[in-house]
């Protein structure tokens, strides 16, 4: 077995030095010399961006808020919906990330599912449901593919290794999205904003270049960020410089990780198996061309063709402002439902699902 | 597969999708996967620069 | 004997009589005709009772078993409480198919967790169950001890004040890792250990040592931030916490960053947070650090003179943010 480490301890404690991070923000205060807004676009960006306190380091000039970066939060109730179907019908096993857990569909959630008797278990990666299959030659197991260009090489690996194994009983409900052009229907709506700090893994996978036409077409700035507090803060940075000295472009703080070509093996294993299709997402509704899904090929993983069920259409409640939130035009404490209505053991819309959510978050941190 | 490690807790990872890391090597890992390796160069060269940072502000 | 449990021996007839004798009885010490009831008593304290059940699954896990975990979990309940652990009551429900052998096992770790901590298992019950009524093995442990009066103020919390000191006795998290690493529902692998242990010894120190300790609760499933809201909610007073002071062990914080945990919300079985006045808290710090249960004791945090039950986190950024109680279970994310 081969031993390697990962980011581990030594690639997070120089990213956390203290006094680093104070010079770091003496940096920010002494450049910002007017109002700024960034938005970052990663679940991962931010639950660090409020782990670690970044909010009450900045300038108060400066706001950072969050888009549809969470892929829980705009995963719409369809796939939920086919989930809990597929929970329900005799001997399937439902194998699925944690995140989708608790996201509610119209009627069921799968942690409601799972407590009323289904087997619905949490595994941490596709090939774990892979294992479950060979495991279990008897049942349909049904791996539901959430995430962005992050996670769907990893799924595209499990497929194919399902393919080579001659699997009959493992199935993909597929609904991997892809950033890009998410990002391009935010800014054409009209957002009010200076700037975006790039999805560091999403860019590890894509490379920078994807994110070359938001300067281009929009005129807006872009920093690709890691994930410890001076990524975030040295590429905060970055941002207002950008701002400042009119030089918006696609500038990466997390080079570490991120090329401009991004990780080859992982794009081309990507359009072996994917094919680009339009997408829902929740509080956005249709974004052409921003899904992927399984291509002719290997039809027989996908669960929607094997296994087709009916489910409700999507209906969003009229009072959830999360298409607002999500693109940041509101705040948490304007929506009518948030708090009451809506909290984190009862969520109604995307924002307030994930435990990234914006609103999520608002509920549990916000002073 | 391989073994990585963080901390003391040691996860198994699927190298399918990078080129083969060398032992003692820095990888990113996402849901059971290495996406990418780690590159020493660039972050030597990323600390250097906010340790200038750092001591430039000293002054 | 049978090598397993088998419905007769929740008869109670014979075999129920010599599964007792055999296995409980002999072996927790108990003399003298086994009766319903223990009567238990002295003049002038305060009994202090407490009563809870176990279920964990694995129930053999890296550092401990489900009977440890039972007996050091009552003997904690009434330590933290400032009484001095005496008698516990234990009964089981037995699955049937269950192995006598691993019954023993655990037995036996009762028994030695029982006289680490100086208390004595006086009375019991058992139950045997079809198979599939019951996941292996259910134990509940009752407990009493006495409270001095001077202490009985403790678990109220009504005497902790501003500049107080927060201090726990060692790395948190240990004890949720160990356990879901034998779990195999995640795959990986570690050196963690559970922490779970007697801690009544080390608190009996304490409170002969030092006049000025105004609160103690062990934590368990929620993790430290459960405990600190709910001491900044019996109080409704600000505590702030600093990030860095809370010790915990780099497998713990490794795992926490590859899965989306935060250590502060896993469980412990062996850690205690104690309040103590700001005049004393150095002594308190010096006399748990004598004893190996809080050789790593640290001081984590103060209350504050602001009214608002929140607790603040000091981030290792040198930020703040609040530390809030989560809705439900902590479960591994990938975004």
């Amino acid at each position: 077995m081969l031993q390697m480490n990962d980011r581990g301890i030594r690639y997070i404690d120089e990213y956390r030095d203290k006094v680093l991070i104070r010079k770091l923000v003496g940096l920010i205060r002494d450049s910002a010399h007017s109002g700024y807004t960034f938005m970052e676009v990663c679940g991962g960006h931010t639950a660090a961006i409020h782990r670690f306190g970044i909010p009450s380091l900045l300038p108060p000039g400066i706001k950072l808020i969050s888009g549809p970066g969470c892929p829980v939060c705009v995963t719409g109730q369809t796939i939920i919906d086919k989930a809990v179907a597929y929970s329900r019908k005799q001997g399937f096993i439902i194998a699925t990330f944690g995140d989708l857990m608790r996201v509610p569909g119209s009627l069921s959630a799968l942690e409601k599912e799972k407590a009323a008797g289904a087997d619905v278990r949490v595994v941490f990666s596709g090939l774990e449901a892979l294992e479950i299959a060979k495991a279990n030659p008897g049942r349909n197991i049904i791996f539901p593919g959430i995430g962005f260009e992050t996670t769907a090489p990893g799924t595209a690996v499990t497929v194919k290794k399902a393919n080579d194994a001659g699997l009959r009983n493992f199935f993909l409900l597929c609904s991997h999205k892809v950033m890009p052009p998410a990002m391009d229907s935010i800014i054409n709506d009209g957002v009010n904003l200076d700037g975006f700090i790039c999805p560091g893994h999403v860019a590890a996978i894509t490379g920078s270049s994807v994110f070359e036409f938001i300067p281009g077409k929009y005129g807006l700035g872009c920093v690709i960020a890691g994930f410890e507090p001076v990524d975030l803060l040295q590429s905060v940075y970055m941002l207002v410089k950008q701002v400042n000295e009119r030089s918006q472009s696609v500038e990466i703080q997390y080079t570490r990780a991120v090329t401009k070509k991004g990780n080859l093996l992982a794009k081309q294993l990507m359009k072996e198996v994917f094919e680009p299709c339009d997408s829902y997402w929740r509080g956005f509704g249709i974004i052409p061309l921003s899904g992927l899904r399984l291509r002719k090929e290997f039809e027989c993983f996908d669960a929607e063709k094997v296994f087709p069920v009916k489910t409700a259409r999507e209906v969003e409640n009229q009072s959830c402002l999360c298409g607002e939130i999500l693109r940041g035009l509101k705040t948490p404490s304007d929506c009518p439902l948030f708090s009451g209505v809506c909290n984190p053991l009862n969520p109604v819309g995307a924002c307030m699902v994930s435990e990234e959510g914006t609103c999520n978050t608002h509920y549990k941190y916000a002073q | 597969m391989a073994e990585v490690s963080t901390g003391g807790a040691v996860f198994r990872a699927c190298i399918g999708l990078i080129d083969v890391p060398e032992v003692g090597e820095y990888i990113l890992l996402h849901a059971g996967f290495a996406i990418q390796r780690i590159s020493e160069e660039e972050a030597a060269e990323t600390l250097e620069l906010l340790r200038e940072i750092k001591d430039a502000s000293n002054e | 004997m049978n090598e397993i449990i088998t419905l007769n021996h929740g008869s109670g007839y014979r075999l129920t009589h010599e599964l007792i004798r055999d296995v409980f009885a002999k072996t927790f010490g108990m003399e003298g005709p086994l009766t319903d009831s223990a009567i238990l008593g002295e003049q002038g304290y305060l009994l202090a009772f407490t009563t809870d059940a176990y279920v964990i699954d694995p129930l053999f896990f890296p550092g401990g078993d489900i009977g440890k975990l039972a007996v050091c979990g009552t003997v904690n309940d009434l330590a933290v409480s400032g009484a001095v652990p005496q008698n516990i009551s234990a009964s089981f429900i037995i699955e049937e198919g269950f192995p006598i052998d691993d019954l023993r096992k655990i037995v036996l770790s009762m028994a030695a967790e029982a006289i680490k901590a100086g208390v004595k298992i006086v009375t019991g019950d058992t139950k045997v169950v079809g198979r599939g009524k019951c996941d292996k093995l259910f134990i509940t442990t009752s407990g009493t001890g006495l409270v001095a009066g001077e202490f009985a103020h403790i678990s109220t919390a009504k005497n902790v004040k501003t500049g107080d000191r927060l201090i726990i006795n060692g790395p948190v998290g240990n004890h949720a890792v160990a356990v879901l690493g034998a779990r195999h529902e995640i795959e990986f692998r570690s050196q963690v250990t559970s922490d779970c242990a007697p801690l009544n010894s080390m608190i009996s120190s304490v409170l002969a040592g030092c006049k000025s300790i105004h609160f103690m609760r062990d934590l368990t499933r929620g993790g430290l931030a459960v405990v600190l809201n709910e001491l900044a909610s019996m109080t409704g007073s600000n505590i702030v916490i600093n990030e860095e002071s809370v010790p915990v062990d780099d497998a713990v914080r490794g795992l926490c960053e590859i899965l989306g945990f935060d250590p502060l919300y896993l469980a412990n079985e062996g850690k205690v947070l104690i309040v103590a006045g700001g005049e004393e808290y150095e002594e308190v710090l010096d006399i748990m650090r004598k004893s190996p249960e809080g050789r790593d004791s640290e001081v984590i945090g103060e209350i504050t003179a602001k009214k608002d039950g929140k607790v603040v986190l000091n981030a290792l950024t040198g930020g703040k943010r609040i530390l809030g109680v989560p809705s439900g279970l902590q479960l591994p994310r990938i975004c």
